[in-house]
C-alpha cells in the first residue's frame, strides 16, 4: 500500500517506539501534522516556542535511555530550535529533529520561511540529512535514530521538503542499517586495558575522574564497582553527577571551577589519573599548562577518539564503549593476585584537604534566605530522590554542589553550552517520562524568563513541576564575575522591572508562592511538594550578594582555588 | 609542519562543506583542498594540505574520521608518497621573452597550450615547490594570471587508501 511521505514519517516514529514528539506546527510540516492527527500512538506535545521543544525532548532523553524527538517547521521553526540542538550536541544527548523545508522546487529561491537548515545546523549536529526523494524517508529516519543513539550520542536532523512529505510510495521500515563510514567503537583494546590495570596497581596517589559518559552509557554500576574494588577516590564532573553515589565516603565531590577543594587538589596531585567518559574541558581542569606542570600518568577511557589527547597528553588511551571497557578492566583487576599499592597516606592527604577546604560551606542567616539553604532544604525534603533540572548560573552550581545525587539521570542541566532557559522545558520532558516522580526545576529570575512561556504548556499537559526560582534580582554569575574581575562594575547584570512571579504563575493557571523569610523556606516547600497535581512556582527572595565558592578563576590552575570571601 | 591528508568520502551533496566547515570551525589551516569523484562513483577523494603541530594534526585526523560522510583518512606525509599539482600560467610573450619562456617551459617539462600574438598559456605539473620555482624563474612581471589546482597526493607502493 502506498503512503505519503508524511504518513511514512509518523509510521517510522511508531516503528521506533517513540512515545512523545515535542513540536510546533507550521506551513512546511502541515502534511506531517495531518498524518500525526490521524493516529494515536505517537503523542504530540505542543510547546510555546521551538527552543523549548528541543529542550523538552532533551530532558526526556537525559532522564531515560531513549532518543528525544522534535518536529518543527521550516525557517523560524528550525532557527528557533538551533539553541536547543546545540545544547544537546555539546552534552552528547541522543535526539532526532525532524524539520519541514520548503518544497524542493522552491529551495534556493529565498522562498517564504526558507533557510538552509542543513547548513545552519551542520556544526551542532552529529549528522544531518536533506531528504530529496520520498523513497528515502524511511531509511533516512532509521539512520537518524541509529546515529543519534549509537557511539557518542548526539542530535541528528532530518529536513523534509513539503512536496516530499506529500508524495507517495510503498513503506518498508528497514530492520537494521549499516553506514559504511560509521563504525561506533565496541570493546576496548585488551592490551591497553591490561596496561591500565598495571598502572592502577602501581599507583600510590590514584584518582578516578568520571564524566557524563558514565551516565550516557549506563555504566554507573561498573564505575561504582571499580571505585569500590580499588578503594580509590572518585570525583564527578558537572555532567557526571549521579554517576557515582554522592553520599559515599570515597566520593570527593564535584571537581572543576566550582568543585570541592579536595577534588581539585587530588586531581592536581595524583600520580595516576583515570578519566572515564570525561573530556578535560576548560571548566574542569582550568589552565592546561598549570595542569601539566605536575607529572602524572593518565589513563583515558572514552568512546570518542577525538576527546582523547585533545587538551592533555594521555599515557594509556582506551577507545571503546565505557560499559564494555569497565567490565573488562574489572575482570582483569579481579583476576590479579597482587594487591593494589598502599594508598593510606594518599587518603590521609585527601582528608586533610577535606578539612582545610571545610567542605562546601556557607554562612546561613535568619534574616535573609541563602540560596544554598534552599537547595539543602530541597535535598532534605525530597530525600535526594527528585529529578532536578536546572538553568544556568549560580543556582546551577549551588544545585550541583548541595543536592547529593546518588543515582544517574537525576541531574539534568546544560553543562557544555550553558543554555539559560533550559530548565523548565527540560523538566517538562522529565515529568512526561516519569509522570509520578518529583521533578524540581531549580532556576533563577533571569533564566526562567528565557522560556517562561512554557508555563502554558505545563498547564495544557498537567505537568506538576515544582519550580524553585532563586530570585536575587541579579544575573548572579555575571554579577559575581563583575565583582571579582571587573572592579564591581555591575554592567547590565541587575534585573530591574521584574514581574510579580506569583501573579504570573497564577495568570498561567498555576500556584505561585513568594518566600522572603528563611524560616518560611521549609514550610513553603513542604506545602508545594504536597500539591502532587499542581505546578507550584516558588519565588525565593535570596541574598543578592551571595557568591559561589570554591572558585577556580578562569584561566587559573586547579590548585589556585579561592575558598571563600577572603579574595 | 606541513601535512598532506588524503581522504575518501561519500560523494554526496554537502560532504565538502562538512570538511571545510570543520576546518574553519576548529581553526585549522587549509593551504589547499582538492576533491573529485573516484572510479567508484559513490566515493570522492579529497587531498587537504594543512599545517600544525603533531597534536593538531592528530586532532584533525580524528575529527575528520568522526564525520559520518568520511570513509577513510590517511596522513600521506607520514610515509612515502607522491604529490602533484597542476598549474596553468598565462604570461606576456613578446619579443625575446617568447624564446626564453619556451626554453624555460621545456626545462620545467611544461607545455605551451595556447599561443597568441602577445601571450603564452603554459601548463605545468609537479610538486608545490617545483611550481613555485617556475614562477620564480620566469619572473612575476611577465605573469598575467595563474591557476593552480592545489595538491593531489597518493601513497607510494603498497600504501593504499581504500574502503
Amino acid at each position: 500500500m502506498e503512503m505519503t511521505g508524511a504518513e511514512i514519517t509518523i509510521r517510522c516514529l511508531q516503528e521506533e517506539g517513540v512515545e512523545f514528539v515535542f513540536g510546533y506546527p507550521g506551513g512546511a510540516v502541515l502534511h506531517i501534522y495531518d498524518a500525526l492527527f490521524q493516529q494515536d500512538k505517537v503523542k504530540h506535545i505542543l510547546v510555546r516556542h521551538e527552543q523549548a521543544a528541543v529542550h523538552a525532548a532533551d530532558g526526556y532523553a537525559r532522564c531515560s535511555d531513549k532518543a528525544g524527538v522534535v518536529l518543527v517547521t521550516s525557517g523560524p521553526g528550525i532557527t528557533n530550535a538551533v539553541t536547543g540542538i546545540a545544547t544537546a550536541y555539546m552534552d552528547s544527548i541522543p535526539m532526532v529533529v525532524i524539520s519541514g523545508q520548503v518544497p524542493t522546487y522552491a529551495i534556493g529561491e529565498d522562498a517564504f520561511q526558507e533557510v538552509d537548515a542543513v547548513g545552519i545546523t551542520r556544526p551542532c549536529v552529529k549528522h544531518n540529512f536533506l531528504v530529496k526523494d520520498v523513497k528515502d524517508i524511511a531509511s533516512t529516519i532509521k539512520k537518524a535514530f541509529y546515529l543519534a543513539k549509537s557511539g557518542r550520542p548526539g542530535p541528528v536532523l532530518v529536513d523534509i521538503p513539503k512536496d516530499i512529505s506529500n508524495q507517495k510510495c510503498g513503506f518498508v521500515y528497514p530492520d537494521s542499517i549499516t553506514i559504511r563510514a560509521y563504525q561506533p567503537p565496541g570493546r576496548g583494546d585488551s592490551e591497553q586495558i591490561r596496561q591500565a590495570a598495571e598502572l592502577l596497581m602501581q599507583a600510590r596517589r590514584p584518582m578516578i575522574y568520571a564524566g557524563g559518559g558514565v551516565v550516557l552509557s549506563g555504566s554507573s554500576a561498573e564505575l561504582t564497582d571499580l571505585v569500590k574494588l580499588t578503594g580509590f577516590p572518585c570525583t564527578n564532573t558537572l555532567m557526571g553527577l549521579g554517576g557515582y553515589p554522592a553520599t559515599d565516603r570515597q566520593f570527593v565531590g564535584m571537581l572543576g571551577m566550582h568543585g570541592t577543594y579536595e577534588a581539585n587538589m587530588a586531581m592536581q596531585h595524583c600520580d595516576v589519573l583515570v578519566a572515564i567518559g570525561a573530556r578535560f574541558d576548560d571548566r574542569v581542569i582550568g589552565n592546561v599548562e598549570h595542569f601539566a606542570q605536575v607529572s602524572r600518568k593518565i589513563i583515558h577511557i572514552d568512546i570518542d577518539p577525538s576527546s582523547i589527547a585533545k587538551r592533555v597528553k594521555v599515557d594509556v588511551p582506551i577507545v571503546g564503549d565505557l560499559k564494555l571497557v569497565l567490565e573488562e578492566l574489572l575482570a582483569v583487576l579481579r583476576r590479579r593476585e597482587k594487591k593494589a599499592g598502599d594508598i593510606a597516606d594518599w587518603w590521609k592527604q585527601i582528608e586533610e584537604w577535606r578539612e582545610f577546604g571545610g567542605g562546601l560551606r556557607y554562612k546561613n542567616s535568619s534574616e535573609i534566605i541563602k540560596p544554598q539553604f534552599v537547595i539543602e532544604t530541597l535535598y532534605k525534603l525530597t530525600g535526594g530522590d527528585a529529578y532536578v533540572t536546572s538553568d544556568v548560573g549560580q543556582h546551577q552550581m549551588w544545585a550541583a554542589q548541595y543536592y547529593k545525587f546518588n543515582h544517574p539521570r537525576r541531574w539534568i542541566n546544560s553543562g557544555g553550552l550553558g543554555t539559560m532557559g533550559f530548565g523548565l522545558p527540560a523538566a517538562m520532558g522529565v515529568q512526561l517520562m516519569h509522570p509520578d516522580a518529583t521533578v524540581a526545576c531549580v532556576t533563577g529570575e533571569g533564566s526562567i524568563q528565557m522560556n517562561i512561556q512554557e508555563l502554558s504548556t505545563c498547564l495544557q499537559y498537567r505537568l506538576p513541576i515544582k519550580v524553585l526560582s532563586l530570585n536575587n534580582r541579579y544575573l548572579g554569575m555575571v554579577r559575581q564575575w563583575q565583582q571579582f574581575f571587573h572592579g564591581n562594575r555591575f554592567s547590565e547584570s541587575y534585573m530591574d522591572a521584574l514581574p510579580d512571579f506569583v501573579k504570573l504563575a497564577e495568570a498561567y493557571g498555576h500556584i505561585g508562592m513568594r518566600i522572603d523569610q528563611p524560616s518560611d523556606v521549609e514550610p513553603a516547600m513542604k506545602e508545594a511538594f504536597a500539591r502532587k497535581n499542581d505546578l507550584v512556582f516558588m519565588d525565593f527572595r535570596t541574598d543578592p550578594a551571595e557568591n559561589v565558592y570554591p572558585m577556580v578563576p578562569g584561566g587559573k590552575g586547579l590548585s589556585e582555588v579561592v575558598l571563600s570571601e577572603d579574595l | 609542519m606541513r601535512h598532506i591528508i588524503s581522504l575518501l568520502m561519500e560523494n554526496e551533496a554537502g560532504a565538502l562543506s562538512r570538511v571545510a566547515g570543520l576546518f574553519s570551525a576548529r581553526g585549522y589551516n587549509i593551504e589547499s583542498l582538492t576533491v573529485a569523484p573516484t572510479e567508484e562513483a559513490t566515493l570522492s577523494r579529497m587531498t587537504i594540505v594543512t599545517s600544525g603541530s603533531d597534536a593538531v594534526i592528530e586532532q584533525i585526523t580524528k575529527q575528520l574520521n568522526k564525520l559520518i560522510d568520511v570513509v577513510s583518512v590517511m596522513d600521506l606525509s607520514e610515509g612515502e608518497h607522491i604529490e602533484r599539482e597542476l598549474m596553468l600560467v598565462k604570461t606576456r610573450a613578446e619579443g625575446e621573452a617568447r624564446e626564453e619562456l619556451k626554453r624555460m617551459t621545456d626545462i620545467f617539462r611544461g607545455r605551451i597550450l595556447d599561443v597568441s600574438d602577445h601571450t603564452y598559456t603554459i601548463e605545468l605539473t609537479g610538486s608545490r615547490t617545483k611550481l613555485d620555482s617556475f614562477i620564480g624563474a620566469i619572473g612575476r612581471e611577465l605573469i598575467l594570471e595563474t591557476v593552480r589546482t592545489g595538491v593531489s597526493g597518493i601513497g607510494r607502493g603498497n600504501r593504499i587508501l581504500s574502503l
